[in-house]
């Protein structure tokens, strides 16, 4: 047999083989890595929420796929009290929970899944970090059942966000009664091990860093989904290794393509490459507590030296767009009339002059990881330092491990622009607004330290207010202060790619991050 | 011979606690604290901060945290992941076969290769042969893993397709591990066309894997051989008549084997270092990749008992190489 044969036929036994796999419909999803676990509430990292809480799980309210919009989920509708301070939700009723070799429910899902699924994040020694750090145990007085099929969640203080906390992947619904039968076997591990949920895929098996199996749940509560049969996680941490896997048929979506890949990928007729603005942002925070960073004209002028195009250009390869807000575009409330800082050197110069700094010398901190807000901080720095000499500003770049650059930046004390960013939570400014520049976070997620009344006011308000409508005009107002002040350079929104084989039919690229598989088809 | 095996016994003995030591130490000694790399850009509130300390045991003196560890490695417990909060241990086991097979075959691979590519280097030295595998030993040894990895799977997975791109096994077979060991486990199954699979997915990454060590053993082979087939004895061995092929083979290879072997030796550790950007290339799930994730996460339970076992494994590798010697050189075995 000629090379030429050989390679015909070998080629047709390799399409047979990968035919064969995917018979049956099975979509294959060659994810980036392993999950920690698929206890949603123990972890904080997207693998896991793709592994665990998006196929698994459901919550009580959700975001709809590929917008940051909540929709009714196992609460099939909610109330708020006049005062803020009470939700109940009703809850969908006929909803079954999975079954596994350990255990088959007895009862639908009701009032009682829902106590457990939060009451138990609120014992001492929990190790989970998101309900926490969401402030969700101060905010929660207590969660009473009113009856079996509702629940009212007694809070605090107002909170215009917590319905959409509760779409978050902590909040996802355990079955109490596998709980409670797990604990009485003692084996409660089983909860991150063996996980039994409501989701439109029940979980099968899982080989730590190679594969993830799910079945279609059959009884899932809403009709017509999910629309494959099976659900691989064919788990391949190379971005290169994916892309071949891709083309080569092995699995049918892929995420994280190395930017490098993406114009040939783009131009390959069996893979289509799906594009959102991601829910993120880079920045340079400023110590506005220190002299000459506490005066604003002095940040501006700063602002004005960056030349942010070159940072999408250089550091992301296009795969960025420039970011004058501190909230994405995507995000409700953004205030697109904003004009951005312009790129004007010889103007920051005289701004700096005419705020009387001169040999202005400042270091300029980048962190040592890649992220999607930015995938090389390094270079970012390099360019910075580049555009900073021009308006005769000296700078120093500095960086250290990432725990302790962490703890570092977040000191008061802290000398030097700290390059960060941010990914959003549960679609909600709040999320970034507060968390990022408000005043409680001076000293600790508020790199900048800036504590500035008049933007504070508004963004406590706004967080009273019971519509999106009011509340987003006080945002809107909000980044108009934000842009006056200048305690960050916006730099970046990283645009986040999707690539998928032409068979796949449905997939929406979520912009909070995550990858749900519920509507997504195989076409013939 | 018995005296031989105790006395490198009791040399275990200390070696193993200065292994406990360095491994409990030496992810403490990086620095990055677990707890702020867990909460990452969020951060969080002292009082939690302080919460978490305990609950991972921090607060204690680090001799108590370090008495613990030791005591717990000696009753076979290495501890819980902060991450996945299961036993090291299991999931050490768990993935420990897929390390073990992959570096099985690689160094087959580079034994089976190696030694008659050393041996016909040498009894052909300065010919065209010897230079042309020579200077292909040198290129595998300078060959930089990744790019020649991604190379392979380029030309025979992506243009030839004659091979899978990653992975142990197609997605196709599923069945549950038994011996961790995918080709025993394949057989096992009694799928058709399962141990194949497994088969096809084992060239291109044990190829690689075999490269380094193919080559320094190579090497080595040929340079013990050269250096033998210089002595008198050989020399005698020709002049009494003897066939070539008995005074390269039985004569030489053998009294060239010491250096040999002790390049095989060393090779299992550098085949484990080699494993971690194997693994993670094609996707393998082993240990490499486990050991790697969990120092970016500073999980110090996984990476001092992870460490502590790789450890073990190469020391364990090293008795054998040394009671090998004995077998092979009688001088050793009676010193």
């Amino acid at each position: 047999m000629s090379l030429k044969k050989i390679m015909a036929a070998t080629s047709v036994a390799t399409m047979l083989m990968s035919g064969a796999a995917f018979a049956q419909s099975t979509l294959v999803y060659c994810s980036e890595g392993s999950p920690e676990g698929f206890d949603p509430a123990l972890y904080t990292a997207g693998t896991t929420f793709d592994a665990s809480s998006h196929p698994i799980y459901n919550r009580l309210t959700e975001f709809e796929i590929g917008t940051t919009n909540v929709i009714p989920a196992l609460a099939e509708s909610w109330d708020v009290s006049e005062d803020g301070t009470e939700v109940t939700f009703n809850l969908r009723s006929g909803v079954k929970f999975h079954s596994n070799d350990m255990f088959t429910p007895s009862r639908d899902f009701n009032a009682d899944d829902v106590i457990y699924s939060f009451e138990r994040q609120t014992v001492e020694g929990w190790s989970g970090e998101y309900f926490t750090a969401m402030g969700m145990g101060d905010l929660i007085e207590s969660i009473e059942k009113v009856d079996d099929m509702t629940v009212k969640f007694h809070l605090t203080q107002p909170e215009a966000p917590f319905v959409a906390n509760l779409a978050m992947d902590f909040a996802s619904i355990q079955s109490k009664e596998y709980a409670d039968a797990m604990e009485e076997a003692g084996t409660p591990e089983m909860l991150n091990q063996q996980p039994i949920g409501t989701g439109p895929f029940s979980f099968v098996a899982y080989q730590k860093d190679a594969v993830i199996r799910y079945a279609k749940n059959a009884d899932y509560w809403k009709d017509g989904v999910p629309k494959v049969d099976n659900l691989v996680f064919a788990i391949t941490p190379d971005a290169s290794v994916r892309y071949q896997k891709l083309s080569a048929g092995e699995c049918h979506i892929m995420p994280y393509p190395n930017p490098a890949d993406i114009e040939a990928m783009q131009s390959d007729e069996n893979i289509n490459v799906m594009e959102q603005e991601g829910l993120n942002v880079g920045y340079l925070a400023y110590n506005t507590m220190q002299e000459p960073f506490d005066n604003p004209d002095v940040r501006k002028a700063l602002n004005m030296a960056i030349d942010k195009q070159a940072i999408i250009d250089v550091v992301f390869q296009g795969s960025g767009q420039i970011a004058k807000n501190p909230i994405p575009p995507t995000m409700w409330s953004y205030n697109d009339a904003i004009e951005d800082d312009p790129y004007d050197p010889e103007a920051a110069q005289q701004m700096l002059a005419d705020a009387g700094v001169s040999d202005l010398s400042m270091k300029v901190w980048a962190m040592p990881v890649q992220r999607p807000y930015n995938p090389n901080a390094r270079r970012m720095a390099e360019l910075i330092q580049e555009d900073m000499s021009q308006i005769g500003v000296d700078v120093e770049i500095v960086t250290f491990e990432w725990g302790e650059y962490l703890e570092r930046s977040a000191d008061e004390e802290r000398d030097g622009a700290v390059l960060l960013g941010w990914t959003g939570d549960n679609g909600d400014p709040d999320n970034f607004l507060a968390v990022l520049l408000g005043c409680d976070g001076v000293g600790g997620s508020n790199r900048a330290n800036w504590c500035h009344e008049p933007f504070q006011d508004l963004i406590a308000e706004a967080k009273t207010l019971p519509t999106q409508e009011e509340r987003a005009a006080l945002y809107e107002e909000a980044q108009v202060i934000f842009k006056e002040q200048a305690p960050w350079a916006t730099i970046a929104h990283s645009v986040v790619y999707m690539p998928v084989r032409p068979e796949v039919e449905g997939y929406k690229v979520h912009p909070l991050g995550g990858h749900i598989f519920n509507e997504v088809s195989l076409a013939e | 011979m018995l005296r031989f095996l105790i006395s490198r016994l009791l040399t275990f003995i200390p070696t193993f606690i200065g292994v406990c030591i360095i491994s409990f130490a030496f992810i403490r000694v990086l620095p990055g604290d677990p707890i702020v790399v867990m909460a990452g850009e969020r951060g969080l509130s002292d009082e939690r901060y302080q919460e978490m300390v305990e609950q991972f045991g921090f607060d204690r003196p680090l001799i108590v945290q370090f008495w613990d560890f030791f005591t717990g490695v000696l009753q076979g417990d290495l501890g819980t992941s902060f991450v996945t909060k299961r036993p090291v241990f299991d999931e050490f086991f768990a993935l420990f076969p897929a390390t073990l097979e992959l570096s099985f075959c690689a160094i087959v691979i580079a034994i089976v290769l190696g030694l008659p590519a050393g041996v016909i280097a040498a009894v052909n030295r300065g010919k065209f042969f010897d230079r042309a595998l020579m200077s292909s030993a040198l290129v595998g040894y300078s060959m930089p893993i990744f790019w020649w990895a991604l190379l392979l799977i380029i030309i025979f997975s992506g243009n030839l397709g004659w091979t899978p791109v990653s992975g142990r096994i197609d997605l196709l077979y599923f069945f549950p591990p038994v011996t961790g060991f995918m080709l025993i486990d394949s057989l096992l199954s009694g799928q058709d066309g399962a141990f194949t699979s497994a088969v096809r997915h084992l060239i291109l990454p044990s190829i690689v894997l075999a490269t380094i060590p193919l080559a320094v053993i190579a090497r080595q082979t040929r340079s013990a051989m050269l250096e033998v087939l210089g002595e008198d004895y050989i020399r005698t061995a020709r002049s009494k008549g003897l066939a070539p092929p008995r005074v390269n083979g039985l004569h030489a290879l053998r009294n060239a084997m010491i250096p040999v072997i002790t390049v095989i030796g060393l090779s299992v550790g550098m085949l484990l270092a080699g494993a971690i950007l194997t693994e993670t290339i094609f996707s393998w799930p082993g240990i490499g990749k486990w050991m790697v994730d969990s120092i970016y996460r500073r999980d110090y339970p996984v990476v001092q008992g992870g460490l502590l076992m790789v450890a073990l494994m190469v020391m364990v590798v090293n008795l054998i190489v040394d009671l090998t010697y004995g077998l092979i050189n009688p001088k050793i075995r009676k010193r």
